[in-house]
């Protein structure tokens, strides 16, 4: 063995703890240039990351503003309803505890189906274990009161109140007001997310769509500190949610109640319209359907039926329901022949029940077989006679007609404030080229002039034509909102109504008497087709009857009564109507489906309107 | 010694001793030493306090483990390195037939059998390895001319080879590369040629893949992956790194202030107390703090390795040597871990980090170092 050198060892030794010492400090200078790398130079990507980590924004969804009509009658309020929660880690057994429950709430499969599939998938939904799990929806004051009772058996079950839209009214108005239901996946593609983080419900339709900007108001937020799991830890910063604006419509309730009940079996639509302002009275479409059922999802066997009625309640034929005019465009082209200078008050057509065009050999039919013999202006529409008219669509072309019954708003959107409104047709020999790329024929002119062919109006867009009548030319915008208020300032807001030219300024106030006086005539004169709703008035009005057929009649065929025809083959009943002559307060344009004749059941329907507008009573339904 | 003569008067240099203090010479423990142990305890308890919730049950706790870390470190430094050396190859025999042991009727926990279980308590054989180690290698150069010829280097070698491999097998491939690294400090400071040194590192290196591929278990690989790439899984396993990182990062120059430690307080951070302790530090305390934690530990290191200098023999010299730099190991990889340098390897921050079983070890290593430090004699011989 070797002489151990402890000098040179310990020589080695030293030199090699140098070795060590340097290498020691170096690696130290690599963690001290890391930390300087993560505290220094990424200081504010880890600040934003750490601060993200801890601050969450809770949203506070806003109250949604309130409807009301023009008397403060409420149409759309909000109710706290109820729910039964879990919070899963204060709950020892959750199956013996939910098989408790059912004992005394009912829950059924579905729901207890769906709570145990979210029971499963809490992380996924973004839930936690201490977060309350619902298990049923909506609980009835019953079942509150019940759990009330039996409260100390369910650590850990809660009944939660929150607030949920309501239509105190049901389906009266369903097709104005609208309904709110839940945020759909397309939704949240539109809607501002900050606005609606915290909202759950979004205006569907009506009211409710056209004006979710005001009544959905602003949502505030809670800026919260919470752990890893989420678990609330205190409060940073609050901003209150600013409520949404209430609205008040123009509609008159009692009106719109009284004119749905006038329908009765009838499907339909009636439109009326203050003529001074346009403010829309009241505005039904028969059937209606009750609001309260898509709040919270209707299922889908509701749907289902609502959707296969025969008599479509979900369909809102104020807007979207295009109909034939039918003889209620004859005082709009009686009045364009006096505009263009074609005809005279006096000028007689000699009607002996058919009409026919030089050379041609097709007999266009009077409505009355046996023919109304002489006629002029007035009787033409007192009794509405076809050929009268036939031969005036003729002498004035459809160029003319055309424009005159477009400043009328005929095929043209009215901009009332409801969503999906429908244009109408207007016919014309450029939409003719236009949409079936045809030539114009002279025959098409004819029908056009009694309100058959291709016109298509909406009953809205007939009111307001109706309006304008009534106003002598001066237009008004047809609107439902009143105005809408702060809850908190009670600052109004009014509708902003564009009413700039579309005055009728160039007919002559004869003109508009003649037309008038006929349309008084049409109820209050001997032989008026509507004279039967007309005799016992006590106010003057001026009115219109019309019909609308839905299905045509061959050439060769005698027409039969409506008694002997099916159902939805009978004609559309039409009406419109304004009262009083002189100083007008109301305009009504009524549809009733298969009426058949529209002084038989729409003129009727249109008196009732009269009566409770203009008396404050009216008597009962249409037969 | 032939030398003797001319080499006394620098020997008497460099072994004359100071006045020992009472401290040094009844207690023997070093002072500065203990200055600095003492004083990184502290740093740990303020720490545990604010990322243990303010719980001072925890804290009490600590306190026991640190006092019996302490009673121990105190007991040892009084055994003399002469007494080390002769049990150094028992206590390795021991150390070995215990891994045995542990492979063949060990406990399982978290996937990996680690433990024995005496019922009432349990016990990782690793831990004496951490000791028992570097003791056989110093032991076994003590009587040896150094530097060490090629086979006594290789003898070395086997003397850590074998318990690394028991460990690893366990698995356990933190512990067993920090044995590992213990054993090759002992290696190094008897001498090993630079040379050998390269090539034996270079040769390391190029077998790296062939150790991936047959002997890393895969939830190994996936902390190497995850080590490389956090943001890839950042839910999974890269998530404990990110929020370390945010943790450190968030803290800036000054730190948020102790107890205002978001990452940590609200339970961001994971493993807080324990392996994670320095970021939570870091948060609360900024790069100001970090850089005095490791002025610190740096002064601790400096005074081990000074120690090692001036030691009186072989054995003292190279275990000395290689407890201190293998303490340094400990602070290099749990700060390169948590602050993304280095994969995550389950080692504890020395002193700091809350937990018994690795304070014991490390202060059992610190009562060697002062014993050698402290049984010094007025002249060598």
């Amino acid at each position: 063995m070797e002489i151990k050198d402890n000098f040179k060892e310990k020589r080695l030794f030293s030199n090699r703890t140098i070795v060590a010492a340097i290498m020691v400090f170096l690696m130290l200078i690599i963690l001290i240039a890391q930390m300087f790398n993560l505290q220094i130079l990424q200081y504010e990507k880890y600040r934003t990351r750490s601060v993200n980590n801890r601050l969450k924004i809770e949203p506070q969804p806003p109250r949604r503003g309130l409807i009301y009509d023009r008397d403060g009658v409420i149409l759309a309020d909000n109710t706290p309803s109820f729910q039964l929660t879990l919070i899963p880690e204060e709950v020892k057994n959750i199956n013996d505890t939910t098989l408790r429950l059912r004992n005394i709430i009912e829950i059924s499969d579905e729901e207890m189906e769906r709570f145990e599939k979210l029971m499963k998938n809490l992380w996924r939904n973004n839930l936690h274990r201490f977060d309350h799990i619902p298990i049923k929806f909506q609980l009835t004051d019953n079942e509150v009161a019940r759990f009330a009772i039996n409260r100390h058996l369910f650590p850990g079950v809660y009944v939660k109140a929150h607030i949920a839209r309501r239509y105190p009214l049901k389906e009266v108005a369903s097709h104005i007001i609208g309904y709110v239901g839940r945020i759909n996946e397309i939704e949240l593609k539109t809607l501002d997310y900050f606005d609606y983080a915290g909202s759950t419900h979004v205006g569907k339709t009506g009211i409710e769509k056209y004006y979710e900007d005001v009544l959905h108001g602003t949502v505030g937020e809670i800026k919260v500190e919470k752990n890893v799991s989420g678990r609330y830890i205190r409060t940073i910063e609050e901003t209150p949610p600013k409520p949404g604006n209430d609205i008040y419509l123009t509609i008159n309730s009692t009106l719109q109640m009284e004119v749905e009940k006038a329908f009765g079996k009838y499907s339909g639509a009636v439109v009326a319209i203050e003529p001074s302002s346009g403010e829309i009275l009241a505005m039904v479409s028969q059937p209606g359907y009750d609001l309260n059922l898509f709040v919270n999802g209707i299922s889908s066997e509701k749907y289902k039926e609502l959707q296969q009625d025969k008599m479509q309640p979900l369909f809102n034929r104020l807007t979207r329901g295009q109909y034939p005019p039918g003889s209620t465009t004859k005082p709009l082209v009686g009045l364009a022949g006096l505009y263009y200078g074609v005809i005279k008050p006096d000028d007689e057509v000699f009607c002996p029940g058919h009409y026919m065009l030089p050379n041609v050999s097709h007999k266009y039919r009077c409505w009355k077989k046996w023919g109304h013999g002489k006629v002029d202006l007035n009787h033409g529409i007192a009794q509405s006679c076809d050929v009268y008219f036939y031969d005036l669509s003729y002498k004035l072309g459809i160029d003319r007609m055309s424009t005159f019954l477009g400043r009328f708003g005929i095929g043209q959107k009215t901009g009332i404030d409801l969503p999906g409104e429908k244009t109408g047709i207007l016919p014309s020999r450029e939409w003719k080229k236009r949409v079936k790329n045809e030539p114009w024929f002279h025959g098409e002119t004819l029908i056009s002039g009694i309100g058959q062919g291709f016109t298509l109006t909406t009953p809205l867009q007939l009111a307001q034509a109706t309006a304008l009548i009534a106003n002598r030319g001066k237009y008004v915008k047809p609107h439902l909102l009143k105005y809408h208020e702060d809850p908190a300032t009670k600052n109004k807001v009014m509708p902003d109504l564009d009413t700039e030219g579309k005055d009728i300024e160039d007919v002559s106030n004869q003109d508009w008497n003649t037309i008038i006086q006929a349309m008084h005539d049409v109820v209050h004169g001997k032989r008026g087709t509507a004279r039967k709703i007309g005799k016992d008035a006590p106010f003057t009005f001026a009115g219109k009857t019309g019909t609308a057929q839905v299905f045509g009649v061959k050439q060769d065929e005698e027409a039969k009564k409506t008694e002997e025809l099916a159902f939805e083959l009978r004609d559309h009943a039409l009406f419109i109507a304004f009262a009083p002559i002189d100083k007008p307060k109301i305009a009504v344009a009524v549809i009733v489906e298969h009426g058949g004749g529209g002084s038989s059941v729409a003129a009727p329907v249109a008196r009732i309107v009269l009566d409770q507008y203009l008396l404050g009573e009216s008597n009962g339904t249409i037969e | 010694m032939e030398l003797n003569s001319y080499s006394a008067p620098q020997q008497l240099k460099g072994t004359q001793i100071r006045q020992l203090s009472f401290i040094e010479k009844t207690l023997h423990l070093d002072t500065l030493l203990l200055f600095g142990l003492l004083l990184m305890s502290c740093i740990g308890l303020v720490v545990l306090y604010s990322s243990g919730n303010q719980n001072m049950g925890l804290i009490y706790k600590q306190l026991v483990r640190m006092g019996i870390a302490f009673i121990i470190m105190i007991a040892i430094a009084r055994i003399s390195p002469d007494t080390l050396l002769r049990w150094a190859p028992w206590f390795y025999g021991a150390g070995i037939i215990l891994l045995i042991a542990v492979l063949i009727v060990g406990t399982k926990s978290k996937g990996a059998q680690r433990w024995l279980n005496f019922g009432l308590f349990r016990f990782q054989p690793s831990e004496i390895m951490k000791l028992a180690v570097p003791m056989m290698v110093s032991y076994y150069y003590s009587n040896k001319n150094l530097p060490p010829s090629f086979k006594q280097i290789v003898i070395g070698s086997l003397i850590i080879l074998i318990p690394t491999g028991l460990i690893a097998k366990q698995p356990d491939l933190g512990t067993s590369l920090l044995i590992a690294s213990s054993g090759f400090f002992a290696i190094y400071f008897a001498g090993i040629s630079w040379r050998l040194l390269l090539t034996a590192t270079g040769i390391f290196a190029s077998a790296a893949p062939i150790f991936w591929t047959y002997f890393m278990h895969d939830y190994q690989k996936q902390r190497v992956l995850t080590f490389l790439d956090p943001e890839k899984d950042p839910r999974g396993a890269g998530y404990h790194i990110i929020q370390s990182q945010t943790a450190i990062g968030s803290g800036g120059t000054y730190g948020k202030g102790w107890l205002n430690g978001t990452q940590s307080q609200l339970d961001f951070l994971p493993e807080r107390s324990t392996d994670f302790v320095f970021s939570a530090f870091s948060e609360e305390f900024g790069l100001m703090g970090v850089s005095i934690l490791l002025l610190v530990y740096f002064l601790i290191i400096v005074r081990g390795l000074f120690i090692g200098t001036q030691a009186q023999n072989t054995f003292s010299r190279l275990l000395c040597g290689s407890l201190i730099l293998t303490f340094f190991v400990y602070i290099f990889v749990n700060i390169g871990m948590v602050s993304g340098l280095l994969p995550v390897v389950g080692l504890p921050l020395p002193l700091v980090s809350y937990g018994g079983t690795s304070m014991v070890t490390i202060m059992a290593g610190f009562g060697m170092m002062m014993s050698i430090h402290t049984h010094r004699k007025l002249y060598s011989s």
